[in-house]
């Protein structure tokens, strides 16, 4: 019988391209966190989430909003003394969060994520508008006139194109993407 | 006439096609032909590595197969592209393992990547292929006195991609004074814009927003000035929203490079997209003809 897998090692599994040193290394710095801009609007700072990885605390990390409230700018990957890839371990946490079908209620991002990934399946192509249906009904009513109003401002001033785009070797593309994950048999 | 395989990306046909037509036109003065690759996908942005990572590298795989056909490098104008390109590439040069994986996909495409090809950003074309030199022998409306704010953002910095300086880069200053223009020195310029948050969390990108404006007009910068098509829409189009959400009343320009290269090129503000600005520019083209009619003196 294998032991169980750590937390941290499960997370490990979810960074398989990137190769940042591993979770365990972390000093507990706090550099990450000092260097966040989005930290003041995240639940734990990187640093706890870190922490709380390796004191195999699952069900607060699933429910924590902290990796759906990164940006993705890299500081804290670029700054780390210990050379952990933090904003990849984030975008491990909002797979292995995904993959669990497990998140904090209300959040856009992974609706927003899978919408994206679908888009570009059906289409090769990203189309802002199509995007729109998955975070709009989750907006109060203030935010969806203001972003009415913009999207309006855009058309007119031909920023917006009303119509999506598609890639012609959609069909080879398509066959490339079932290598990778399966999408169901073509149409 | 040096030559690339250019990847625009899905936000330069849409929200920023005024980066791509200044980028088309800047090139073509300088000499510098960006060949469209031919039937380029989605990189995946940022929101695609949430879901599946070995499918976020290959969908960027199959535009650098087909640059490396060309035998170019690769060139993005957009950040995030630039970022996905380049880990992409460099990651499948270091790990045999991923690249057979990725190639065992591309296949199905009839395509390959053997990691050969360059992965550019364009004002690194600009800057090290044409060289600031020639840049400023094209400039005829030198932009004099205009103060600029050089805004790097995130991920043509980071993560890091060779040796270059993360913290504290300048490259983007030495480009605005060749044209003449005045670059500010303010400590956000290489801060986050807030990315795709302004989707997913839009509170925490607005003020992320707000801080980027907030430090850029205490500096007395009259224009911001971007690399990067998410960014300018971050600080251009949700400028408005800042200021209902906290009560001020920013209104500063946000352009490309591209755009005040062109302006000060003397190329027509109309083929660089000036004017298609959700923030009026018209302070901005006032001040290249006043240049221009300075030159003539």
């Amino acid at each position: 019988m294998v032991d169980e897998l750590s937390f941290s090692n499960e997370i490990s599994n979810h960074m398989y391209a990137s190769h940042g040193e591993p979770i365990t290394n972390c000093l507990q710095c706090g550099t990450c966190s000092g260097s966040c801009p989005a930290v003041e609007f995240m639940d734990h700072t990187p640093r706890q989430i870190i922490g709380m990885i390796r004191a195999d605390l699952k069900e607060e990390v699933l429910s924590s909003n902290t990796y759906w409230t990164c940006a993705s700018c890299f500081h804290c990957t670029v700054r780390c003394p210990a050379e952990i890839d933090i904003a990849d371990m984030m975008y491990a946490l909002k797979r292995y969060s995904m993959w669990k079908g497990q998140f904090k209620d209300g959040l856009i991002g992974p609706d927003f994520s899978e919408a994206f990934v679908k888009m570009i399946v059906n289409s090769g192509r990203s189309f802002e508008p199509l995007l729109a249906a998955t975070y709009l009904p989750k907006f109060s009513a203030r935010d969806i006139i203001q972003e009415g109003l913009m999207a309006t401002g855009l058309v007119l001033s031909g920023k917006m194109p009303l119509l999506p785009k598609k890639i012609k070797g959609l069909k080879k593309f398509q066959q490339m993407v079932r290598r990778i994950i399966p999408i169901g048999e073509p149409s | 006439m040096k030559q690339y395989a250019y990847y625009p990306g899905c936000s330069l046909e849409s929200l920023g096609k005024s980066y791509n037509d200044s980028a088309m036109e800047v090139a073509k003065a300088l000499d510098v032909d960006l060949k469209e690759i031919e039937d380029w996908n989605c990189c995946g942005a940022t929101a695609y590595f949430p879901v599946d990572e070995l499918l976020a590298y290959t969908l960027t795989a199959r535009n650098l197969a087909k640059a490396e056909k060309t035998g170019l490098d690769f060139v993005a104008p957009c950040s995030a592209c630039y970022k996905n390109a380049f880990f992409t590439n460099s990651y499948m040069q270091k790990d045999a393992d991923l690249a057979e994986h990725i190639n065992y996909a591309l296949e199905a495409d009839n395509l390959h990547v053997s990691g050969t090809a360059r992965v550019r950003h364009l004002i690194d074309v600009f800057i090290n292929d044409v060289g600031l030199e020639e840049v400023k022998s094209k400039v005829t409306n030198p932009l004099s006195g205009l103060h600029i704010a050089p805004y790097y953002g995130c991920q043509i910095l980071r993560p890091r991609k060779d040796h270059e300086d993360v913290e504290n880069p300048v490259y983007f200053e030495a480009l605005l004074t060749a044209i003449g223009a005045e670059p500010i020195d303010y400590a956000s310029k290489a801060r986050c814009c807030g990315g795709s948050l302004i989707i997913s969390n839009r509170k925490a990108a607005l003020d992320m927003v707000r801080i980027l404006l907030l430090d850029a007009i205490n500096h007395n910068a009259d224009v911001i000035a971007t690399t990067c098509p998410m960014c300018n829409v971050n600080l251009e189009v949700y400028q408005d929203q800042v200021n209902r959400e906290f009560g001020t009343h920013y209104s500063i320009p946000v352009m490309y490079f591209t755009q005040l290269m062109g302006l000060a090129m003397g190329i027509v503000p109309g083929h660089l997209g000036v004017g298609r600005q959700q923030l009026g520019t018209g302070s901005m083209l006032a001040f290249a003809q006043n240049a221009k009619q300075e030159s003539n003196l």
